[in-house]
C-alpha cells in the first residue's frame, strides 16, 4: 500500500476542506482572546507561513508537472537570498547606488532592484540546470527516485558554492532602522513583516492570474493534469517544464530573500533547514495542489510559531515534521486531496 | 617526510575509511538491496555514536561544566569486567546497534508504507530531529559542548604510538564480520525474497510475501550496522557533538561512497568508501580554493551528479544486470488494450 | 492517394513488441474501424500513428508526408487529432479551458470555432465554467471529442469512444461520430462495440496478436460469419 501518485492531485482544485482550516484559525483566535495563546505568535506564524507558502507552491508545481520531490528547493532559497546579498551589499553600492532608507523598513529602495534581479538570476540558473542535467535524465526515462537523488546532489553542490564564496559566517542584509508597529492585544509587528506579507500576497496573486488567464499558465495546469493529453493537444511539454523551473525557482528566491529579512540573518544552511517546513506544507495540502500548499504553509507557520509559547524555538521544525508525519499517516492525499 | 609519519597517516586514513565502509554497507542494505531511500543516515550515525559514548565515558564532572545525567563508565563503577580486555567496548557496540535498531523499528513502522521519496523526507526529518534533541536537551549528552574524553578501546594495552595500528585491526575485523553477515543474509532465502521485491514489488506482494515486514527487517538491519559505525567513529575521534553529524559528513558523503563504488554491491560499498575518503582527504593537497574545506561540499555534490549522469553503476557496477540508477521503474510503461 | 497510409508498423513498449508489421489505409472523408480481441494492439496502433509510441519499423504517411516517429506535438500540427480511451480530458480545467487546450495549435482566433463546437455539443454549452472533473462519464466522452474537434482536423483518431458508456450514450456517441464525418472529417475508429462501428464504416480491419487478420468493406465484414462469430458476439 503506497500513497497516491501526484497525478491524482490537481493544481487548482475546488475548495473543499478549507472549512476545517478556517475553523482551526478561528479556534486559535478564540484561544488568543482568552490569553491561552499569544496572538502575537499567531500573527508571526502567518508571516512565517507566507514565506513557507512561496517555497511550497514552487515545490508543488514541480511535483505536479515534473513528478518528483525537488530536494534542492531549500537551497534554491539559499542561493536566491545570497544573490540578493551580493547585489545589496556589493554590486549595487559599487555602482554608486546609495542605500537610502525606505520608510520604516530595515532595508532601502535597492531591495526593489535586488529582489527582481535575484528572481531572474535564480530562474535562469534553474533553467540552466534543467537543460544540462534534468533533461538528459528525462530522455533516459529515469524514475522519480533518481531525479530526487539528482536534486540532492545539486542541493549539496549549491550550498557548497555558497560556502566557498561567502564562507560559513553569518551575514545580514545592510540594515537601517528597526522599529515596531504596536497593535491591539499586545501584538508587535516589525514593519519588515508587512513587506513580507505584501510581497507574498502579490506573488501569489500574480501566479494565480498567470495560471488562470494566460495560455502558458493554462497549458501548465493541463500538463499537470495529463501530460500525454497535453502533448496530444500540441503543448510543448519541454517548454512547460522550463516555465515550471523558472516559476518555482523565482518563488524560491523570493522566499529566501524574505526569510533572510524575517530572521535578520543569512547562513548557508538556512534553506536546507527550511526544507522540512516546505515539504510539510506541501504534503499537508496535498501534493501538486497549489491552494493546498498555501493553506498548508499557513497552518505549519502558525503551528510552529505558536509552539514556541511552550517549547524551545529550536523545536519549530520538529513540530512541522510531526504534523507532516501525522498527515502522511491519516490522510496521505492531504487535507485538500481531491477525490478525482 | 618520515616513513613512520607516512605510515601513521595512512593508518589514520584507513581507520576512517573502514568506519565509513561500514556505513556504506549499511546503506547498501537499505538502498542497494531494498530500495529504501534513506537520507537520514546522520540520525543513526548520531544515535550510535552517542549511545556508545554515553555508555563508556566517565560521569559528568561538575567542575568542567558538564550537564548530562547519563554517562556511565559502569565497569569502573561496578568493578566488574576487568579482565584486562575491555569487553565493555563490545557491549557499547551492541548497545549502539540495539538502540538504532529500536529507533528504526519505530520509525520504519510509521513510514515504510510510504512511497520512496516520501520516505526520504521522513528520514531527513528523523535526522534533523535527533540532531535538534541532542543539541537542546543538555541533560542528555551535554548539548552543544559535546562528550569528550571518550576512552580508547584497549587503550591500556599498547603505547600511544602503536594504538592506531591496533584500532585499525579492530575495525577491520568488525568490517569483515559485518561484510560476511550482510553477504550471507543476501544470499539466504530471506535475501532472495528481498531481491524479488526489488524486481517487482507488486508480484511479490501478490504471491503472499509480506513486503512491509521485509522492508522493516531490512531497515532495522541496515540501521544496526550504521549504529556500529557510529560507535566506532566515536571511539576513534573520541569526541562527539551535534555538529559532528552535519548532513554532509554523515549522510551525503556515504551516499557518494555507495554510488561511486556501485550500489547493490557489497564490495562496491567498501571500495567506494576508500575511494571517496581518499578524494575527500586528498583535497587538502590541492591548490587554491580547491583546498578550501567548503569546496568539499561542492565536490560531493559533483560526485553524486557525476555518478548519476555518467556511470550509474559506479565503479564495480551492481550485481544486477541493469543499474538501479538508470532504469525506468516498473509500471511506468503504458497499458495495452 | 490515401489520406493516411500506415505500412508495416512494428512497435511496442520497452522490450515487448506488440505490433508485428501492421498496415492500414484511410481515404479522405471515410470512416475506418479496427476491431479485434483485447491485447491485439489496436490502441498501440493509434499511439504509434500519433507518436506516443515510437515505431521501430514501418511508415506512417499522412497527406503524402512522412510523419513516422514525429512527436505528438508535431503530429497534431499536421492536422490529425487523437482522443485516448481513458483519461482524455483535463479534469481540473473548466470545460471552456479544455476546449481552449484543444485549440492550442491554432494560430487564428478560435472563438468562432468554439461557438460552433458548443452548437454541436449543447450539453457542454450550458456548463462552460464548470470543472471538467465534475462531468459524468458520457459527458466526459463528449468533451473529449469536442476538444479534439477544436482543431478542425482532417483525420480524427478515436480509441474506443463508447467504452464504459450506457447503451443510450453509445447510440449518442455514434450519432455524433456520424455527424462529424458528414462534416468532412475522416475517422479512424478502434472499437470493442464492433457491430455498431462497422455499420458506420466504409472499411474495417481485424487485428489480432499484433497482426492484420482480415480487411474488407464494413458491411461485408458484418456479413462475414467468421467475423460475426469471433468478434461480434453473434
Amino acid at each position: 500500500m503506497s500513497t497516491a501518485s501526484p497525478r491524482t492531485q490537481r493544481l487548482l482544485p475546488k475548495w473543499s476542506a478549507s472549512y476545517s482550516v478556517v475553523a482551526c484559525f478561528l479556534l486559535l483566535l478564540v484561544l488568543a482572546f482568552f490569553s491561552i495563546v499569544k496572538l502575537e505568535l499567531m500573527v508571526n506564524g502567518l508571516f512565517l507561513g507566507a514565506i513557507i507558502a512561496l517555497g511550497a507552491i514552487g515545490l508543488s508545481l514541480i511535483y505536479g508537472i515534473l513528478n518528483f520531490a525537488h530536494l534542492a528547493q531549500g537551497d534554491f532559497m539559499t542561493l536566491g537570498a545570497y544573490i540578493a546579498l551580493f547585489l545589496l551589499g556589493t554590486l549595487l553600492p559599487g555602482m554608486g547606488l546609495k542605500d537610502t532608507g525606505l520608510g520604516p523598513f530595515t532595508f532601502g529602495y535597492p531591495i526593489f532592484i535586488a529582489l527582481p534581479l535575484a528572481i531572474l538570476v535564480m530562474a535562469a540558473i534553474a533553467i540552466g540546470l534543467d537543460i544540462t542535467i534534468y533533461r538528459r535524465l528525462r530522455r533516459r526515462g529515469v524514475g522519480r527516485v533518481v531525479l530526487a537523488m539528482t536534486s540532492l546532489g545539486l542541493a549539496i553542490g549549491l550550498r557548497g558554492i555558497v560556502q566557498v564564496i561567502w564562507g560559513g559566517d553569518t551575514y545580514q542584509y545592510p540594515r537601517l532602522s528597526k522599529a515596531f508597529y504596536q497593535l491591539p492585544m499586545g501584538v508587535r509587528i516589525p514593519p519588515d513583516n508587512l513587506f513580507i506579507g505584501v510581497t507574498a500576497i502579490l506573488l501569489v496573486v500574480v501566479l494565480y492570474l498567470f495560471l488562470t488567464r494566460t495560455k502558458i499558465g493554462k497549458a501548465m495546469r493541463a500538463t499537470s493534469d495529463n501530460v500525454d493529453l497535453a502533448r496530444v493537444s500540441g503543448i510543448n511539454t519541454e517548454n512547460i517544464i522550463r516555465w515550471t523551473w523558472a516559476l518555482s525557482a523565482g518563488l524560491a528566491a523570493t522566499a529566501g530573500v524574505l526569510l533572510a529579512i524575517f530572521q535578520a540573518q543569512l547562513i548557508p544552511i538556512m534553506g536546507w533547514r527550511f526544507l522540512i517546513m516546505l515539504f510539510a506544507a506541501v504534503i499537508l495540502g496535498g501534493i501538486g495542489n497549489l491552494y493546498g500548499a498555501l493553506a498548508g504553509a499557513l497552518v505549519i507557520g502558525v503551528a510552529a510559531e505558536v509552539s514556541t509559547q511552550w517549547l524551545n524555538p529550536a523545536y519549530k521544525v520538529v513540530i512541522a515534521f510531526i504534523i507532516m508525519i501525522v498527515a502522511l499517516l491519516i490522510r496521505p492525499k492531504g487535507i485538500f486531496g481531491v477525490r478525482d | 617526510m618520515e616513513l613512520s609519519g607516512i605510515i601513521g597517516y595512512i593508518t589514520g586514513f584507513a581507520i576512517m575509511a573502514v568506519i565509513y565502509a561500514i556505513f556504506s554497507l549499511g546503506l547498501n542494505v537499505h538502498w542497494g538491496y531494498t530500495g529504501l531511500f534513506n537520507i537520514g543516515i546522520a540520525g543513526f550515525f548520531a544515535l550510535g555514536a552517542y549511545t556508545s559514548a554515553l555508555l563508556t565515558t566517565a560521569s559528568p564532572d561538575p567542575l568542567m561544566f558538564e550537564d548530562y545525567i547519563f554517562g556511565g563508565d559502569l565497569p569502573a563503577r561496578l568493578g566488574a569486567w576487568n579482565l584486562g580486555i575491555d569487553l565493555w567496548f563490545f557491549v557499547a557496540l551492541m548497545a549502539a546497534a540495539l538502540i538504532c535498531g529500536i529507533v528504526a523499528l519505530f520509525i520504519g513502522f510509521l513510514t515504510l508504507r510510504l512511497r520512496e521519496d516520501y520516505l526520504a523526507i521522513a528520514t531527513l526529518g528523523i535526522a534533523e530531529g535527533v540532531r535538534i534533541i541532542f543539541l537542546n536537551e543538555k541533560w542528555l549528552a551535554n548539548g552543544s559542548k559535546g562528550l569528550y574524553r571518550i576512552p580508547k578501546f584497549l587503550g591500556e594495552l599498547v603505547s600511544p604510538q602503536y594504538y592506531d595500528y591496533l584500532f585499525l585491526g579492530v575495525v577491520l575485523v568488525i568490517l569483515i564480520v559485518l561484510y560476511i553477515a550482510v553477504d550471507r543474509t543476501i544470499k539466504s532465502p530471506w535475501g532472495r525474497v528481498l531481491k524479488a521485491i526489488r524486481e517487482d514489488e507488486v508480484t511479490a506482494e501478490a504471491s503472499g510475501k509480506n513486503v512491509f515486514n521485509f522492508k522493516l527487517q531490512s531497515f532495522i538491519f541496515g540501521a544496526a550496522i550504521m549504529g556500529i559505525g557510529g560507535a566506532l567513529y566515536a571511539h576513534n575521534v573520541r569526541f562527539v557533538d551535534p555538529v559532528t553529524f552535519d548532513p554532509l559528513l554523515a549522510t551525503f558523503i556515504i551516499w557518494a561512497m555507495l554510488m561511486v563504488g556501485g550500489s547493490g554491491n557489497n564490495k562496491g560499498a567498501i571500495l567506494g568508501a576508500f575511494v571517496v575518503w581518499a578524494i575527500w582527504t586528498g583535497t587538502q593537497f590541492l591548490p587554491g580554493f580547491l583546498s578550501d574545506p567548503n569546496f568539499r561540499y561542492v565536490m560531493i555534490g559533483l560526485l553524486i551528479l557525476a555518478v548519476i549522469l555518467l556511470r550509474p553503476g559506479g565503479i564495480l557496477g551492481e550485481e544486477r544486470v541493469v543499474s538501479r540508477l538508470s532504469e525506468t521503474p516498473p509500471g511506468d510503461a503504458s497499458p495495452e488494450t | 492517394m490515401s489520406l493516411l497510409q500506415v505500412s508495416n508498423i512494428v512497435a511496442g513498449y520497452g522490450e515487448t513488441e506488440i505490433l508485428h508489421g501492421v498496415s492500414i489505409a484511410i481515404e479522405q472523408g471515410h470512416i475506418v474501424t479496427i476491431i479485434g480481441p483485447n491485447g491485439s494492439g489496436k490502441s498501440t496502433l493509434l499511439k504509434a500513428i500519433f507518436g506516443l509510441v515510437k515505431p521501430k519499423k514501418g511508415q506512417v504517411i499522412f497527406q503524402g508526408r512522412d510523419i513516422t516517429g514525429l512527436t505528438p506535438e508535431a503530429v497534431v500540427r499536421q492536422g490529425l487529432s487523437y482522443v485516448p480511451q481513458s483519461s482524455n480530458i483535463f479534469p481540473s480545467l473548466s470545460i471552456n479551458e479544455n476546449l481552449e487546450m484543444g485549440a492550442f495549435v491554432r494560430t487564428d482566433d478560435f472563438r468562432q470555432r468554439l461557438e460552433e463546437i458548443y452548437l454541436l455539443f449543447p450539453d457542454l454549452a450550458g456548463r462552460r465554467k464548470d470543472r471538467a472533473g465534475t462531468l459524468s462519464g458520457g459527458q466526459r466522452q463528449m468533451l473529449a471529442l469536442a476538444r479534439a474537434l477544436m482543431l478542425d482536423p482532417a483525420l480524427l483518431l478515436l480509441d474506443e469512444p463508447s467504452a464504459g458508456l450506457s447503451p443510450n450514450m453509445v447510440g449518442s456517441v455514434f450519432e455524433k461520430i456520424l455527424g462529424i464525418n458528414r462534416a468532412g472529417v475522416a475517422i479512424l475508429l478502434v472499437e470493442q462495440n464492433a457491430r455498431e462501428a462497422l455499420q458506420l464504416s466504409s472499411r474495417g480491419y481485424v487485428l489480432a496478436s499484433g497482426q492484420n487478420q482480415l480487411e474488407d468493406e464494413g458491411q461485408k465484414l458484418l456479413d462475414n460469419p467468421d467475423v460475426a462469430r469471433l468478434y461480434l458476439g453473434g
